[in-house]
């Protein structure tokens, strides 16, 4: 799950990071009194929206020449005037497709005097194991342009679980970003709080770009995103209250109301399957028959009745879909489970595309009899191969 | 013989006392007599577990009691994601040497601390988010479908629980059948690589082959690949058929999986078939291939 701009820096600033100040606004009419709120003159207006490259991003409403995401303003009035253009607008970064995301909500933050920008990121590192940091002294770029032209600039310093960042590792870290002295003492300090922060509350990333020393020798956050760990919400009842719905797509967000993982794709085949792995794979094959998969959508090893109902119907309400593929390898799954859950949907929802169901494993003959005796109209399948063929044709015809 | 487990293998069962626990302990026990000996419940130690089909097996309070008491050596954990950490932690102290967790939805930062706790230990940890593993006709750790199992000769392994499956009932369809299965799991923190597994099965006189498939996400099929590599210049090489599952999947989106995901233009499929392909191993070009490409392969 992601956050904005704005609650990452209000969370990291509960841990003694450095942020700027800054008032965030979900309204025009809020616009006044946030800008009087900071001393200015210089404050920064960004646009809050869960995609990167803001700055360099281009509203849709705007004309070519307007300012991107992120606007530098030297008055109060400069400062009112960029968000009454920007807010409500659709901005088009890197990130958000040629479709962009409405900017619902804006952040208005006190300008910084900027010395050096150092980038720096905490994750967990799939390699190791362990907790990593990334230090480069190449803050505010794509980072991802720095690790593949100057792989040398960027510092992996891996943290041991049972002592947390250590002294030593302090030590390192500071080294990689070439610091000396308060302004390194003040960066040490920084970096065990925000590996704090980071397991506390189960962060999955927390990037730093850029974090900046300021011309006086503070270090700040200048930017932050922060993702969390999904499979640990469960013990985070506020970061969950942090969740901006809008920023997700209706149908992922229904989908993962029933813990299902689905994700939204432009083709034209629906896809239920049983397992991640199988999941993309079949996506794989439909694709190797010549035709698209509407969605990724696993259902699960705990999967009910109910959920698996819920799944169909989220398939089914994509206008896109030609035809659904049904394609279940039971094993903590069971095929019987499947087929009342697809029995039930029809019955409830319709069915008005051709469906291809493949059931094979835990209950299968089982699953197999109760949806032959359901009466539906349902294309049987052998295999997996079969399966793909079936719906393929079934679509192009 | 065949890889950690076979009929000598005595179970302990961490959470069989929920739903899930339960069937799969029933279809365990009822699969070639899988030597399932005892459940774990801190409350519920002194009673009788009772299976559907009439089974019965004894709950003790912890996981170091019923090893003492049965002598078994290894554990599966079915207890649900916020404790799942610390059962496979007691386990570690308790000195079980094969540790399984099929649990799905373990918080990665949980995984941090057992990975380094694991290190300092006697024990392996298969999973978590796995299907477990099966040697056919001796012993089903796990969730595996046994029905579709048959004693051969294939060593197969994935990161994903169903496409395991489909390797396995693919490879019984073509005459070859299996000497062990292992699904390594699919979160980015797990017990057990690729590169542990080949291992076992380049050292198993029963397995002839190997069917491995990866999918999208970090670079462990990359490391298996030139570990593969590595292994024949030293002339220890068996026939490999491989498939990675994701070809079409976007970056940036997280597919189900917690680890696959293409992030920062790595985990991609394409680089992951081509690492493959320059160790000598034939990639399927279908998950619906995996048992005919592996015919075709061993000539």
């Amino acid at each position: 799950m992601n956050i904005h701009e704005y609650q990452a820096k209000q969370l990291l600033k509960e841990y003694g990071a450095p942020v700027a100040r800054g008032v965030a606004i979900t309204s025009l009419d809020q616009a006044e009194s946030a800008v009087a709120d900071l001393p200015g003159p210089v404050r920064v207006v960004k646009s809050q929206i869960h995609a990167g490259g803001r700055g360099k991003g281009t509203f849709k409403e705007l004309g070519p020449d307007a300012k991107g995401g992120v606007r530098v303003s030297f008055s109060a009035e400069e400062a009112l005037a960029n968000i009454r253009e920007m807010f409500g607008k659709t901005l088009v970064t890197q990130q958000t497709g040629p479709a962009g995301k409405q900017v619902n909500r804006l952040y208005i933050e006190d300008g910084a005097d900027i010395e050096r920008e150092l980038y720096l990121s905490i994750l967990v590192d799939r390699e190791t194991g362990k907790v990593s940091f990334v230090a480069s002294t190449e803050g505010g770029m794509d980072i991802e342009a720095v690790a593949a032209e100057t792989p040398d600039k960027i510092h992996t310093i891996g943290i041991t679980a049972s002592t947390g960042v250590t002294d030593a590792d302090a030590e390192r870290i500071a080294d990689a970003f070439e610091l000396s002295g308060d302004t390194r003492e003040q960066g040490k300090t920084l970096f065990k709080s925000l590996y704090q922060a980071f397991v506390e509350k189960d962060m999955s990333l927390l990037e730093i770009n850029p974090l900046i020393v300021t011309k006086a020798g503070d270090v700040q956050v200048l930017d932050a995103k922060v993702s969390f760990d999904g499979n640990a919400l469960f013990r985070h009842p506020d970061i969950m209250e942090l969740r901006d719905k809008t920023e997700e797509d209706a149908k992922e967000i229904e989908a993962s109301e029933y813990d299902l993982a689905y994700i939204a794709l432009d083709g034209d085949i629906g896809c239920m399957v049983n397992g991640a792995g199988l999941a993309m794979a079949t996506m794989d094959i439909i694709k190797l028959y010549g035709a698209s998969p509407a969605n990724f959508l696993d259902v699960g090893g705990g999967a009910t009745t109910e959920k698996v109902t819920a799944a169909f119907k989220i398939i089914t309400s994509d206008p896109n879909v030609k035809g659904i593929l049904v394609n279940i390898f039971g094993g903590i799954m069971r095929c019987d489970v499947i087929a009342e859950g697809v029995v039930q949907a029809v019955k409830d929802v319709g069915l008005e595309v051709p469906l291809v169901v493949r059931l094979e494993g835990t209950k299968v003959e089982e699953g197999k009899a109760i949806i032959n005796d359901s009466g539906l109209n349902v294309i049987a399948a052998d295999d997996l191969d079969d399966a793909a063929q079936k719906i393929v044709k079934a679509v192009k015809g | 013989m065949s890889i950690l487990i076979d009929k000598n293998t005595k179970i302990i069962v961490q959470g069989l006392t929920g739903k899930t626990g339960s069937f799969h302990t029933e279809q365990a026990l009822a699969y070639h007599g899988t030597q399932m000996v005892a459940g774990t419940h801190p409350k519920k130690g002194g009673t009788e577990w009772s299976g559907a089909d009439g089974q019965s097996l004894p709950i003790y309070a912890s996981v170091a009691e019923a090893k003492d008491a049965t002598g078994a050596t290894a554990s599966v954990i079915y207890v649900p994601p916020a404790g799942a950490a610390a059962a496979i932690e007691e386990a570690i102290d308790a000195g079980i040497e094969l540790i399984t967790c099929i649990t799905e939805g373990v918080p990665v930062l949980d995984m941090v601390r057992v990975k380094e706790k694991l290190e300092g230990s006697s024990s392996r940890l298969i999973g978590p988010n796995c299907p477990g593993l099966m040697t056919p006709d001796e012993c089903k750790i796990g969730i595996m479908p046994g029905a579709i199992f048959k004693k051969g000769s294939v060593g197969v392994l994935s990161r994903s629980g169903t496409l395991t499956y489909e390797a396995v009932y693919q490879t019984s369809n073509a005459g070859l059948g299996q000497s062990s299965a292992v699904g390594i799991g699919g979160d980015p923190v797990k017990g057990t690589e690729f590169i542990d597994i080949l291992e076992l099965f380049l050292a198993d006189d029963e397995t002839e082959s190997i069917i491995m498939i990866g999918e999208i996400g970090g670079s462990a099929e990359e490391e298996a690949a030139q570990f593969l590599k590595d292994e024949a210049k030293k002339g220890r090489k068996k026939p490999v058929v491989g498939f990675i599952a994701g070809l079409t999947a976007p970056p940036g989106r997280t597919m189900g999986h917690a680890g696959a995901v293409i992030s920062g233009g790595k985990g991609g499929a394409e680089d992951k078939i081509e690492a493959m392909k320059s160790a000598g191993i034939r990639v399927s070009p279908s998950p619906a291939k995996l048992g005919e490409t592996l015919l075709d392969l061993l000539g």
